[in-house]
């Protein structure tokens, strides 16, 4: 389900080249969708003042789960240990459900469709939706 | 008993009648069969369906995905009563189809994709919310009858 062949790699890296230009704003919105359709994932963001879209938080927390994504893709090789540390920061501190990073990634599917659309292609869409599970996985390898 | 806001109401009814099916139908069922690769199962007897390419450009394909998408517009025409309104297409699903009901999910979220990549900003996240309860809902209906 998260092999990631060799081609995939080549897919989300030439699309990578794409998105690193609009990385911070396409995370603001995703994020900022996810808390909208998905109102329980507001519970983990209950210490923020403004949790409307575009908000200075959701703006900054959107930049940088982008920022960790895209250092995700230079790292696609070994995705266990180069999220190593972030892991451990999700299993042990954030200890955010593993549930929510499918939901999360969704989101960022439907922004790229919105700001790449004939970019966004079937083909890019299933190595980046694998890319996303690849991701998802190991930042949930240290919860257990 | 779902409950409906006037702004969602609106938003769905709104966006099914600016629907272009004959594009939006083929293009969700296509990339569903390509980005879940498993729904294919369902569609041994439509043809070549080897790559991507393939998959795009299939007439049958193509001509189902726009019949899946009519589908949804009973639905649109009865908001409070779509569990009822489904009751039928649900046992059909079910019974002759024999479709796994976690299908219903992958189609839908490749439904939201196209329609995003379509109307583009304007599918704000309020837009979004709106859409995906409705294909929920619906989702939720076609797995009603399954036992």
């Amino acid at each position: 389900m998260t092999y990631l062949g060799a081609k995939d790699k080549d897919t989300v890296k030439a699309f990578w080249g794409k998105v690193s230009a609009k990385a911070e704003d396409i995370g603001q919105d995703a994020l900022s969708r996810m808390l909208v359709v998905y109102p329980q994932t507001k519970t983990y963001f209950a210490h923020w003042q403004d949790l409307s879209p575009g908000s200075a938080p959701v703006k900054k927390h959107g930049a940088t789960i982008m920022a960790g994504v895209g250092d995700a893709v230079s790292k696609i090789d070994d995705l266990t240990a180069g999220l190593l540390n972030l892991s451990e920061l999700h299993a042990f501190t954030l200890r955010v459900d593993p549930a929510n990073f499918k939901i999360l990634a969704h989101n960022i599917l439907v922004v790229l469709a919105i700001r790449l659309p004939s970019d966004f292609t079937p083909e890019v869409h299933v190595a980046i939706d694998k890319f996303l599970a690849a991701v998802a996985r190991a930042l949930s390898e240290k919860y257990r | 008993m779902v409950e409906w806001t006037e702004q969602e109401r609106t938003i769905i009814t709104t966006i099914f009648s600016n629907l272009d099916y004959e594009d939006v139908g083929p293009k969700a069922l296509a990339r569903c069969l390509i980005v879940y690769p498993w729904t294919q199962r369902y569609f041994a007897s439509f043809g070549n369906l080897y790559n991507a390419e393939a998959i795009k450009t299939n007439p049958n394909i193509a001509a189902h995905g726009t019949k899946v998408l009519h589908g949804l517009d009973r639905a649109v025409k009865n908001l409070d009563n779509i569990k009822a309104t489904y009751a039928e297409l649900s046992v059909l699903h079910s019974e002759k189809l024999h479709v796994d009901p976690d299908n219903f999910k992958l189609l839908a979220d490749c439904l939201t994709i196209v329609i995003a990549a379509k109307l583009g900003s304007a599918f704000t996240p309020e837009t979004q919310a709106a859409f995906q309860k409705f294909l929920a809902v619906v989702v939720s209906a076609l797995g009603r009858q399954y036992h």
